[in-house]
């Protein structure tokens, strides 16, 4: 089982307290209506998919109950490092599996 | 006490003899014996029947690898259980032993005809021989099949017994008490870590528990270890014995099983049978040792058949002679000690035959002191003995000619193939491996996790080797966690059995190899052959000559199989091992009963059961419950001799003709709150909100991006910055849940607070033509007349002196309110309004009464009318779409091509024309007659009987269904086609003139 760090509680706690939300800065457009049929369909179904590092959305539901970013490796299933939401992507290379 | 006990040996108490049955027969073993030690002890090897063949088998292992004698064990009712290893179950007085996979009996058992006819079985079979002809399957084969397979049978009653589960944090935990295990867990703990130490049989001690001629330290081997053991407690390392590491998960998160029960003779009262432990680990050393490979030739699996070490651990730890006439056929020098072990202790070893062509003198002049005659470079082409092994074939290879055969008679045949480091563990961290090509086998490389693999769990051999290994990798994780712990001094070992071997395919042999029965998994049945056919059949990927052929699937995991399996398929396909691949190793590590995995959530506690205050009061007036999502509702409240759909009829005539009285606490409430709740509501909700006046409520629709229906409910606005929100009983999780995302990722800068209230409220629903003349009298704040308390509204007032939340909604179509007052209050107030009540015959009903009434007024409910592909167009519902509004979630998505294209399924009533109800989910047609199969058009989403509407009434989604009303569809059933009208959903009062007080 995981450990996840909680950027909120600053704490590394059990999976268990924690469901996953999707990919991760994918942007509501400020105004829907003017978004054409492709662009309204990307946002909505299409995802990258990625073998190795994702930037994905957690939400600590059994705790503060808020959402956060991660970037966590498909292959190892690690968790390269988790950030409030709203933060920019991490630089990927800067990032290495610091949790075991 | 019998005559394969020798006396002097082993570790089992012979002064308290226990007795035990097997398949009804009673036999006696001492204390500390196992099902399969004191069997043998009796002369007893047949101890099961295969899973294919049949063929009788009896153990060929001494530990929990064991593949073949596998037993059920019994201990009353209720606790029976199948596949039991004997070499790992411990006996005790009384214990009852049955048998396998046989009919009528052990000895004579008609299902070994499959045997004979092993052509149908062979690789593949199950995608073979089934296949034809297609009239057989359901009368022929499909019998057979379950008859035939799956190991043992199911018990019936229910298991009495209760099982545990624990949390055990800890700095080191080393998985296996052999020596490589003790060193480790001793050097990590001198500098005072928490360690742990598990190991999975009966004592710690692994092989030294096999092999007492070992001096450590000056000291006999078990003398050591015994003081081994008190200087780890000394150092306050836990010590557990009988439990299992069954997986390695992220993190350092090991599963342990630690059984507790299953070795006593009574049971202790409370003391549940066996104990999960979620181990988080801040380093693991595993230390599992290594296991023996058979050899694989024609007849390896008769039973007396076995592996030289568990013959030797047999004799050594529980002082049974397998057999007083053994002949050993060896690739590996340890073979050569487990023979001079059983010479020793009296048995008369007939040969030592080795397929190599030499090996060290210390070995033959060990052999030739006991008078052992040895024949090198000769391979073992078959045996012997119906129920018991009676002879070894062995001919001279030459050059790689198999020569002329000659029979050994003998009573036992001790076999090595050598040794495979057990991988188990570490392969479940995803730890990478590397082909070794001295010893053909894989070796550890590395793992992502805080783990060290240590002793001939990396392919170390002798006893001095690993504990100095052990203590290595010990010191090793203790600096890893900040210690600096000092290197301490080799131990000095004699009497080690350091010593070699090659890795073998299947033995040369000089019989047809089409017709040679040499076996590589036990448990399934699978022949080298087998391996073979399935490459030349195609399959080239190591995973599928494994599915193909069923190899390694079995519980044992191939722990004795995969090695043998991947030399043989590798030969086959013409490739180096480390090209072909090992198949994945998966957790458990052995077979682990369900108990320990379900632990505490049995019955009661599988799964939460939400009841509401009033729960109590309808279980006392006889309600019948159903559960919907986690709550259990009262479904329908039958009086004496009424049946479900009687006591339906009554409550819809009974609410429709005077008052009914409805627990809807379950119903989700969401308090939205703060400046810029109206705003909040904007977006989340397609209505608009902001015309809403305190005081009054709106239906409101959820859509997700997709334009979809998610949810609905009535929304109250109490005031300009609070709406009370209900959601449906089973949404309200989900949609707080969507709430806080679009708040916290979308929107942050609107201030607004949600909290989930379902709780904290119980809500009564009065409905009926009299719900306001009942209620009146007991409400202060609030006058319930049209004019100062119209439908859809909204107040915070007091009823029958309780603070409440008082609604005018209808979800019947007749006058209604929802009342709301703090949870703990809602069976109170219940009462109350049910004693007003009596005057006007109040009638408490159930969910399915409010679904009818709710029917008949074609009121959608979400999840069963709508299915996530509806929107509120398909529903009829335009009317609940805010068109001035700049953006709602789902509005972008309602404009999508496919949502605004013609032929969409929409939701629709039925009549059908012979007044018959019909199905939920049945599929409609718009043609009977056309061919099969049929263009199906919609389906039916909700269907009652109507006391109100005269007939049963239906309601459907169907494609164009708004603008083909009146016309007829059809429902095809099993027996019969259906007519239906398409109508209106709304079958009564559709001008809403009962709403009115």
């Amino acid at each position: 089982m995981l450990l996840i760090h909680c950027p909120y509680c600053s704490e590394t706690l059990p999976e268990v307290e924690f469901t996953y939300a999707g990919e991760a800065h994918i942007v509501r457009p400020e105004t829907p209506s003017a978004q054409s049929d492709a662009d309204w369909e990307g946002f909505l179904f299409l995802r990258s998919n990625v073998r190795g590092p994702h930037y994905e959305r957690w939400r600590h539901l059994h705790g503060c109950g808020r959402y956060f970013n991660a970037v966590r490796d498909t292959v190892s299933d690690k968790f390269l490092t988790t950030y409030k939401a709203g933060e920019p992507r991490p630089d990927l290379s800067t990032l290495t599996v610091t949790q075991k | 006490m019998s005559n394969y006990r020798v006396s002097g040996r082993g570790r089992v108490d012979t002064a308290r003899p226990i007795s035990f049955t097997f398949d009804g027969k009673t036999y006696r073993g001492a204390k500390g014996d196992t099902v399969a030690s004191a069997l043998l002890a009796n002369g007893v090897h047949l101890m099961g029947r295969s899973f294919k063949y049949h063929r009788p088998r009896g153990a060929v292992a001494a530990g929990s690898e064991e593949p073949n004698a596998l037993i059920g064990t019994r201990r009353g009712p209720g606790r029976f259980e199948p596949n039991t290893r004997a070499t790992v179950q411990e006996i005790w007085e009384g214990l009852e032993t049955t048998s396998q996979n046989k009919f009528p009996s052990l000895k004579f058992d008609v299902g070994a005809v499959n045997d004979a006819a092993y052509m149908l079985f062979s690789a593949g079979f199950y995608y073979k021989t089934f296949m034809w002809p297609r009239s057989f399957w359901d009368k022929v084969y499909e019998p057979f099949i379950r008859a035939a397979a799956g190991l043992g049978v199911s018990p019936k009653e229910e298991d009495p017994d209760h099982y545990a589960s624990r949390y055990l944090h800890c700095d080191v935990l080393v998985v296996g008490a052999g020596p490589t295990g003790l060193a480790a867990a001793r050097a990590a703990a001198v500098g005072g870590l928490k360690v742990v130490l598990v190991d999975e049989n009966a004592e710690a001690g692994g092989t030294l528990l096999s092999e007492p001629q070992a001096r450590i330290d000056g000291r006999p081997a078990w003398d050591w270890l015994t003081a081994e053991l008190a200087a780890l407690k000394e150092l306050g390392v836990k010590i557990m014995t009988r439990t299992t590491a069954i997986g390695y998960y992220h993190q350092n998160m090991i599963g342990m099983v630690e059984k507790l029960t299953d070795h006593l003779p009574a049971l202790p009262a409370d003391t549940p049978r066996e104990r999960m432990w979620r181990v988080r680990a801040r380093q693991v050393v595993l230390a599992q040792g290594a296991l023996e490979k058979p050899l694989v030739f024609h007849g390896n699996d008769r039973p007396g058949v076995m592996l030289a070490g568990s013959a030797q651990t047999f004799l050594n730890r529980y002082g049974v002679l397998v057999g007083k006439k053994p002949v050993v056929i060896t690739s590996h020098d340890s073979a050569w000690y487990a023979a001079f072990d059983l010479q020793d202790a009296g048995a008369k070893v007939q040969a030592i035959v080795d397929i190599r062509g030499t090996v060290s003198e210390a070995l033959l002049s060990g052999a030739r002191s006991r008078g052992i005659t040895v024949k090198l470079s000769h391979t073992a082409t078959g045996t012997s003995g119906r129920l018991r092994v009676s002879s070894l074939r062995v001919n001279p290879v030459t050059n790689g000619a198999v020569g002329a055969g000659e029979e050994i008679s003998c009573d036992a045949v001790l076999m090595s193939g050598g040794w495979t480091p057990s991988l188990h563990l570490f392969s479940h961290t995803k730890g990478s491996l590397a082909w070794d090509d001295d010893r053909t086998t894989f070796l550890p490389k590395d793992t992502p996790e805080d783990c060290v693999i240590a002793g001939a769990s990396r392919g170390l051999w002798g006893i001095a080797a690993v504990l100095a290994d052990g203590a290595e990798k010990g010191r090793a994780v203790a600096e890893a966690l900040g210690q600096t712990p000092a290197p301490a001094a080799a131990q000095a070992v004699e009497g080690d059995r350091t010593g070699s071997g090659v890795s073998m395919t299947e033995l040369p042999t000089d019989r047809s190899p089409g017709k040679a029965k040499a076996f590589v998994d036990y448990q399934n049945d699978v022949t080298a052959k087998d391996l073979r056919l399935a490459v030349r059949e195609g399959m080239r990927s190591i995973e599928h000559v494994k599915r193909y052929t069923t190899n390694g699937m079995a519980t044992d995991q191939g722990k004795m199989s995969n090695i043998n399996g991947l030399n043989i398929a590798a030969d086959a396909l013409g490739k180096k091992q480390p090209q072909v691949g090992l198949t994945t190793f998966r957790p458990p590590y052995t077979p682990t009963t369900f108990g320990a995995f379900a632990g505490y959530h049995r019955g009661g506690h599988f799964e939460v059961t939400r009841k509401t205050q009033i729960d109590s009061w309808a279980e006392e007036h006889g309600a019948v419950f159903e559960p919907v999502s986690q709550w259990r509702r009262a479904w329908y409240f039958p009086k004496p001799g009424e049946d479900m759909d009687t006591a339906v009829r009554r409550e819809c005539v009974a609410t429709r003709k005077s008052v009914g009285i409805f627990d809807a606490s379950t119903l989700g409430k969401i308090e939205v709150v703060g400046p810029d709740a109206v705003e909040f509501m904007n977006r989340m909700y397609t209505n608009p909100w902001t015309k809403l006046a305190p005081g009054r409520c709106r239906y409101g629709l959820l859509l997700g991006d997709d334009g979809y229906i998610r949810d609905d409910g009535v929304i109250g606005r109490l005031s300009e910055d609070k709406f009370h929100v209900t959601t449906t009983t089973g949404g309200a999780a989900r949609v707080l849940n969507m709430m806080e995302d679009y708040l916290q990722t979308e929107w942050p800068d609107l201030n607004v607070w949600l909290t989930s209230t379902t709780e904290q409220w119980s809500t009564i629903a009065l409905n009926g033509p009299d719900a306001a003349k009942l209620l009146a009298p007991f409400v202060e704040g609030v006058e319930l007349t049209e004019d100062a308390f119209p439908h859809m509204s909204c107040v915070e007032c007091t009823v029958a002196g309780l603070p409440a939340r008082l609604f005018r909604v209808s979800f019947t179509g007749e006058i209604g309110f929802e009342i709301n007052v703090r949870a703990h209050e809602g069976r109170k107030l219940w009462e109350t309004l049910w004693e007003a009540g009596q005057q006007y015959g109040i009638t408490a009903y159930g969910t399915e009464t409010m679904h009818v009434l709710r029917a008949e007024k074609g009121y959608i409910i979400v999840g069963q009318d709508t299915d996530g592909t509806v929107t509120p167009y398909d529903c009829g519902m335009g009317w609940a779409v805010g068109k001035k509004k700049p953006d709602f979630v789902g509005m972008r998505g309602l404009a999508r091509p496919d949502l605004v294209a013609k032929g969409r399924k929409q939701f629709v009533g039925l009549l059908t024309e012979d007044k018959s109800r019909l199905e939920e989910g049945a599929q409609i047609v718009f043609d009977p007659k056309q061919a099969i199969p049929m263009k199906m058009v919609g389906h039916v989403t909700s269907s009652y009987l109507s006391d109100t509407v005269g007939q049963p009434i239906a309601l459907a989604v169907i494609e164009g269904g708004h603008e083909r009303m009146g016309e007829t569809v059809y429902i095809p059933m099993p027996d019969r086609i259906i007519a239906a009208k398409i109508t209106d959903p709304v079958f009564v009062d559709p001008e809403n003139t009962r709403l009115k007080i």
